[in-house]
């Protein structure tokens, strides 16, 4: 048996169906027609009313589900690409990021983004927005990178009181692929080295974490050998974890698809710079997409975004410095 | 998990029911206790001004003067177990549903043992898990909250609640509004929203606002039904709102009730409100619904001069304690503030203890 990291987002929310009468999903044509990306294919006829297809809405979508998890519910929103979550912004940062602190009443709910590029998606359908939603305290953002990782920590945002934005990249929805899904696994806000090494740090999440290793592959044969931690959710963010590998390598590169401007690279760097800065042996670097909005031609998105090229440029320049 | 949305369960909008008024039988005991609560939210308001203009409140201070008639409407006409989103101008609406001039003070005055506890203020209070939602200040947001919660029960199989809440004209012009009352049409839920058009959204007349000739003609274009109320009426309003929210509970879907009225004061107690004309203050819409509403009720025998004198006098002495008891009450000490956004099962999974 094979799972893709799409059939695996399938089957955590049949599991979450499944478990708990109180989920419930609400997306644009989630319902028989199973999901632009057909990742709630079946579930309408396998959980009669409880996957139910919303009017083009996004805010009204957000405010359905903040209601209803006001009300005990647990709802899984899905928006049909992580772009449209602007229409549903206010509702998400206002609303839902605001509840627990504001009334102490929790809001339990999950919106799921598809999210990152593709060739040929363009500048609306190709966006990385984790670090507008960290950016707001009281939300948990999420950014899976494995098949694994995608099924079992969907179903720990189900779980979850507070709300989820749960960053899933569709780039990885066909390519990446595992034999079967987890019982356990490391909780969300754990980072996870995926490949220790000694020279160098490359801190990465979600489809980027793939370009890193590539290029961690490639310097191997160059006798480097390099580090690199998928920090898996980017809040809560493992600080812990990060200033450990930089301890052993003492440099840092952390790549990310979004832009640089204010992101979670920055952010990562940051807490590096303020309690790691006697760890580092070189100034730490990043690695972002280019500052314009997402190209649509499969030529210049490939430059647009970090690549396991640019990654391994990046890194000879940092082992270099 | 009885019922689902697709079943259909609830029957097709009465479009005919459009633009029509109230047909409820409004008993002597509701309208004494609208009266009482009206009585309540305009001297527990005035006092919420003077302890602005004292520099005892913070931030502002958003009265509800002129529109206790209709806000209270809602309100009584709403139980336990129903959801109610209160806005800007419903602190009749508020009393009357489970808000208490202790829990207001408390919270206008950032009273540590108050509901908001000092991370929110003025209008910004309720008790969410009780179907008292906490408005937003984003205009029209609260249509599609007040929409998820009715959803939530009808997944329980729940029936018989219904969702109410309140918004001025100025909101209906928000995306938010509209995306909220189509969802409550889509899915036919028994909700009832109230339009206060009080003609001016802060100081923007209803010229620069909408283009409709009457807003009430909105409702059949989202399939629901469509009430017009005299705001200044307590009777009127009552019986249109009661009309409505019987509607509503009884399978009727969404329902849209605007009334017309006016603020009889600033859009906040900073805001002279200069931009209203006279003219406009004089005519029947400048009339104040509190005096309108015991006028009504002396004249129908169901109140007499001394029982409202002796609510007066009752209500001042209650407000006054409960304020001189809220002001000697803790602040909110920052030394104590846990300074963390997410609920504590959310901490302790999340591991987050630097933030």
């Amino acid at each position: 048996m094979s799972i893709t990291y799409l059939e695996a987002i399938r089957l955590a929310q049949h599991q979450a169906l499944a478990d708990d009468p109180r989920v419930f999903i609400y997306g644009q044509d989630v319902g028989v027609f199973g999901g632009a990306f057909k990742a709630t294919k079946n579930l309408a006829k396998e959980f009669p009313g409880r996957v139910l297809d919303s009017p083009i809405s996004e805010d009204a979508m957000m405010g359905l589900a903040i209601g209803a998890a006001v009300e005990g519910m647990r709802p899984i929103v899905e928006m049909q690409f992580a772009d449209f979550s602007t229409c549903g912004f206010n509702q998400i940062v206002n609303q839902a990021a605001t509840l627990y602190y504001r009334t102490g009443t929790p809001c339990p709910l999950v919106v799921r983004l598809p999210s990152g590029g593709t060739p040929g998606g363009g500048p609306f359908h190709s966006q990385s927005m984790e670090a507008i939603y960290a950016h707001y305290p009281g939300l948990v953002v999420m950014t899976p990178a494995t098949v694994e990782d995608v099924y079992t920590m969907l179903l720990e945002a189900v779980a979850l009181d507070d709300p989820v934005i749960f960053c899933e990249h569709k780039f990885l929805y066909y390519h990446l692929k595992a034999d079967k899904l987890p019982v356990e696994a490391l909780p969300f806000g754990k980072a996870r080295i995926t490949r220790p090494g000694r020279d160098a740090t490359v801190v990465a999440y979600s489809a980027m974490l793939h370009e890193a290793l590539a290029a961690a592959e490639e310097l191997s044969q160059d006798g480097y050998d390099i580090e690199v931690v998928d920090l898996r959710s980017v809040r809560p963010i493992d600080t812990d974890t990060i200033l450990a590998s930089v301890a052993r390598t003492g440099r840092l590169l952390v790549v990310g698809e979004a832009w640089p401007w204010g992101g979670v690279a920055a952010e990562v760097i940051a807490r590096v710079a303020a309690e790691g800065f006697g760890l580092l042996d070189a100034p730490p670097q990043r690695l972002n997409a280019k500052e314009t909005p997402v190209p649509y031609h499969p030529a210049l998105w490939g430059t647009h975004r970090p690549t396991a090229t640019a990654v391994v440029n990046s890194l000879r320049h940092l082992l270099e410095l | 998990m009885t019922k689902g949305s697709t079943s259909l369960q609830f029957s097709a909008p009465d479009h005919s029911a459009a633009e029509k008024g109230g047909t409820a039988i409004v008993s002597r005991e509701i309208a004494r206790r609208s009266y009482r609560v009206m009585l309540e939210s305009r001297i527990l308001e005035e006092k919420l001004a003077a302890l602005y203009r004292s520099g005892k409140i913070v931030g502002g201070v958003f009265l509800g003067r002129g529109q206790e008639a209709l806000s209270v409407a809602l309100g009584v006409n709403l139980r336990k177990g129903d959801i109610y989103a209160p806005l800007i101008r419903d602190q009749a609406g508020r009393l009357a549903f489970s808000d208490t001039i202790l829990e207001t003070l408390r919270t206008y005055l950032g009273s540590s043992l108050g509901p908001m506890r000092g991370r929110d203020g003025n209008i910004h209070r309720g008790r969410p898990s009780e179907g008292y939602h906490a408005m937003i200040s984003h205009l029209g947001a609260m249509v599609s909250t007040v929409c998820g919660g009715l959803m939530a029960k009808r997944f329980r199989g729940e029936t018989g609640a219904v969702g109410a809440t309140c918004i001025g004209e100025g909101g209906t012009s928000t995306g938010s509004f509209h995306e909220g009352l189509n969802m409550a049409a889509v899915e036919k839920l028994p909700i009832v929203v109230v339009v206060a058009n009080n003609q001016f959204s802060y100081s923007t007349p209803n010229d620069r606002q909408f283009a409709c000739a009457d807003m009430v003609t909105r409702a059949a274009g989202y399939g629901v039904a469509g009430y017009r109320a005299i705001g200044n009426d307590l009777l009127d309003c009552l019986e249109v709102i009661g009309t409505a929210v019987r509607s509503a509970r009884s399978g009727g879907g969404p329902q849209l009730v605007v009334a017309d009225l006016l603020r009889l004061v600033g859009h906040g107690e900073h805001d002279d409100a200069s931009y209203i004309p006279q003219k406009l203050k004089d005519s029947a819409l400048g009339l104040d619904c509190l005096d309108l509403a015991r006028l009504a009720l002396l004249e129908k025998g169901w109140l007499t001069e001394s029982e409202a004198l002796a609510w007066h006098c009752a209500v001042e002495e209650e407000v006054e304690q409960t304020a001189a008891k809220v002001l000697r009450e803790p602040v909110p000490d920052p030394a104590e503030e846990d300074w963390n956004a997410f609920s504590v099962v959310g901490r302790n999974l999340s591991g987050e203890d630097d933030e």
